[in-house]
């Protein structure tokens, strides 16, 4: 008698050293949920599928570790797919488990039956239909090594009931034998002693960093090189916190609402040296105007995004810390005084400007708020205005600090990941800044946090309306205003029936002392910021134009 | 220009779908592809032939590379290849003009393999450019129906055999 193949899933996962999965029971995943009793796993029940997934999202982001979802058959494995989505384009680990018809029934459009593995192809980094118990070992392993190493992103596992209930005789492989993939992690030597040259040679050099400074863990490495060669540092979205922004050399971020400065010194610099980044359009603008006048350099783990979207003078496929350290015993002190006074004369004299604090202002809460949690709180967005204005004004200045959905753009992300977060370091202050229209998405996970017992704060910028629809709308349909604004609940009264604490701020006075009573509450907690729904992020640059043809805040707009 | 991928794959259910899902999702056309299992039962190969410019060539390999399924790809094109195509071919063929149908299919060096009322079905291998000739040269009899397997490939001499590990581009 021997154990069955979910035992053995279970049995996997404590191996691999899983200790947490979110998920959502269902008929075709019964045999899982019951093999995980008695388990050391914890199993955390979300209120809607696509929550579990950008938990596990949250969870994997601040622990480095794959995050795990299960889900059951059918509609419970198609709420995951936006989820999945999220985390492909950001590059997230993920291993997800969705149950399916028994076997003799796929195909038939049984009930709660639906192709997930081949709904999830274009969105997973590989996937898997197990339809032989003895493969489950084999499959969960394969699974998990490639969610997690090269370019790691999720992975779909699909368990037909009668598999899962099915007796498993084989046992898990020692090691994975893929033939069809094998990362590259090193670096070339011959390209990195060119970078080294190029470096040497360059006299107005721009670091552009993204996601992969994080994800490679290469962010110390990232601030020896940009300190050694005197190179300005912006990032992407995803780079947030890759790069101290307290830092002299850092420009934030750049893009459509990047700040002019570092949008500047791309379109001026001779050298951009790209580090695990992919040159997306909210990056580049009008790739044909982007960084005219540089060498473009381009580090990756994913040779596919070299070349993708911008024409590469100089490739090097590599994980970036390895890269990183190479390329640091190859390149020497530099100093480019006039082109880093260039620079920093921007930044002062075009700094990120918003309207008169006379009226509370979105962008006056976030930096207040990074004031009082000196910078070091985990912070998750959803999508929207609030989310540029938390990359804006927040000041990051650790990685993985800034959780956030930047490929996908999907609202409701941020709540969901901000409980997963909170659940991966729970003795960080986790806070989860949201709009109106975003946090309505997945705000039954109020629940979830309650049940969890887990103190995450919810910073919700009310200005009753979709605020980035309205802005796009302001900006590119001659204000004409359609399906913008939103009659929503008393969110006050919404906490309390959560069980939660709510906080209201709606004059610039009470920020500091809601916010602070909010930080050390320990509870959950709503903290709802009144404001004008015509309150715009600046600066904007139309997809059309180049990074320095932005639209600036004046007094007048 | 049209370039000619050979790519050894996983002989896996699936696979198909994961290829031409790629293709059609990021927008490469496929002019053919033809694949079935090699010498070695667990690894199929695909005979893919894809039009675009060098960049957009280079996106479909590295993207090719990227399906875990993908064992190992080659674009050939530039190489010295043998490279053939099946057609079949139902002509209209009345009784007055069957000698010279049976003329042009000598000349071919193809065969007929069926003969109705007035049809006959002509079968023959070739590069493209003889199956392209073969199909000018019957089209004035009117021609019922075609189907053409697509082209297969194989690199001339020594290299490339169905070895598998490791994959070769960047």
């Amino acid at each position: 008698m021997g154990i069955t193949g979910a035992e053995m899933l279970v049995r996997c996962l404590e191996e691999l050293g899983v200790d947490l999965v979110f998920g959502y029971p269902g008929g075709n995943i019964l045999p899982v949920y019951d093999a995980l009793i008695g388990s050391n796993i914890r199993h955390v029940l979300v209120r809607q599928e696509q929550g579990a997934v950008h938990a596990a999202s949250g969870y994997a982001r601040v622990t480095g570790k794959a995050g795990v979802c299960l889900a059951t058959s059918g509609p419970g494995a198609t709420n995951l797919v936006t989820g999945i989505a999220t985390a492909y384009m950001d590059s997230i680990p993920l291993v997800v488990f969705t149950g399916q018809v028994p076997t003799i029934m796929v195909g038939t459009d049984a009930f709660q039956e639906v192709d997930i593995t081949g709904i999830t192809i274009p969105i997973t980094k590989h996937n898997y239909l197990v339809k032989d118990v003895d493969e489950l070992p084999r499959v969960i392993k394969e699974a998990f090594h490639i969610a997690t190493t090269g370019r790691t992103g999720p992975v779909v596992v699909d368990l037909p009931k009668d598999v899962s209930s099915a007796v498993c005789k084989a046992k898990p492989p020692q090691e994975v034998e893929l033939r069809g993939y094998k990362p590259n992690y090193q670096g070339h030597p011959t390209q990195i002693r060119n970078l080294a040259r190029l470096i040497q040679e360059a006299r107005r050099p721009v670091i552009y960093a993204g996601g992969g400074v994080i994800r490679s863990g290469a962010s110390d490495l990232l601030r020896t090189l940009a300190e050694r060669v005197k190179a300005p540092v912006t990032t992407t979205l995803m780079g947030i916190g890759g790069f101290p922004e307290d830092h002299p050399l850092s420009l934030g971020m750049l893009g459509m609402h990047g700040t002019p400065y570092a949008n500047l010194a791309v379109q001026e610099c001779d050298v951009l040296i790209g580090l695990g980044v992919r040159f997306d359009d909210r990056v580049t603008a009008a790739v044909e105007h982007f960084a005219p006048r540089a060498k473009v350099v381009h580090v990756d783990i994913d040779p596919a995004e070299i070349g993708k979207n911008v024409l590469v003078d100089l490739p090097i496929v590599g994980d970036l810390r390895l890269v990183l350290t190479d390329l640091l015993e190859l390149v020497e002190e530099k100093d480019h005084q006039e082109w880093l006074d260039t620079v920093y004369a921007w930044r002062r004299e075009r700094p990120l400007a918003y309207g008169s604090p006379d009226v509370l202002r979105p962008q006056y809460v976030l930096a207040k708020l990074g004031e009082l949690t000196r910078h070091r709180a985990i912070i998750t967005t959803d999508v929207g205005q609030h989310q540029m204005w938390t990359a804006q004004h927040y000041g990051f200045v650790r990685p993985g600090s800034f959780l956030t959905s930047g490929g996908l753009g999907t609202m409701g992300y941020g709540f969901p990941a901000a409980l997963g977060a909170q659940l991966g370091a729970p003795d960080t202050l986790v806070i989860a800044v949201t709009g109106d229209g975003s946090f309505q998405m997945h705000m039954a996970e109020m629940a979830t946090a309650v049940q969890e017992g887990l103190p995450v704060k919810i910073l919700l910028f009310n200005n009753n309306s979709l605020g980035m629809v309205r802005q796009l709308q302001h900006f590119f349909c001659n204000r004409r205003y359609t399906a913008v604004d939103m009659v929503n609940p008393d969110f006050m009264k919404l906490a309390e029936c959560y069980g939660a604490a709510g906080l209201r701020i709606q004059q610039p006075a009470e920020v500091e002392p809601v916010l602070t009573e909010a930080i050390n509450n320990g509870r959950l907690t709503i903290i709802e910021c009144i404001i004008s729904d015509t309150e715009l992020v600046y600066p904007v640059v139309p997809g059309t134009k180049g990074l320095h043809e932005m639209i600036e805040y004046t007094e007048e707009n | 220009m049209k370039h000619t991928l050979a790519v050894l794959v996983e002989n896996r259910p699936g696979v198909l779908t994961r290829i031409a899902g790629l293709f059609s999702r990021r927008g490469f056309n496929i002019d053919s592809l033809a694949v079935g299992r090699t010498e070695n039962p667990s690894v199929s190969r695909m005979t893919i032939v894809v039009e675009g410019d060098d960049r957009i060539i280079e996106q479909v390999c590295k993207q090719l590379h990227k399906l875990i399924d993908v064992i190992k790809l080659n674009d050939i094109t530039e190489e010295e290849y043998v490279d053939r195509e099946l057609i079949l071919i139902k002509v209209h063929a009345e009784p007055n003009n069957r000698t010279e149908i049976m003329q042009i299919v000598d000349i071919f060096r193809a065969r007929i393999v069926d003969i109705g009322r007035n049809t006959l079905i002509i079968e023959a291998t070739g590069d493209q450019g003889k199956i392209n000739a073969i199909e000018s040269a019957l089209r004035p009899f009117g021609i019922r129906e075609v189907v053409r397997t697509g082209k297969i490939a194989m690199v001339r001499g020594a290299k490339h055999k169905t070895e598998t590990n490791g994959k070769t581009i960047v």
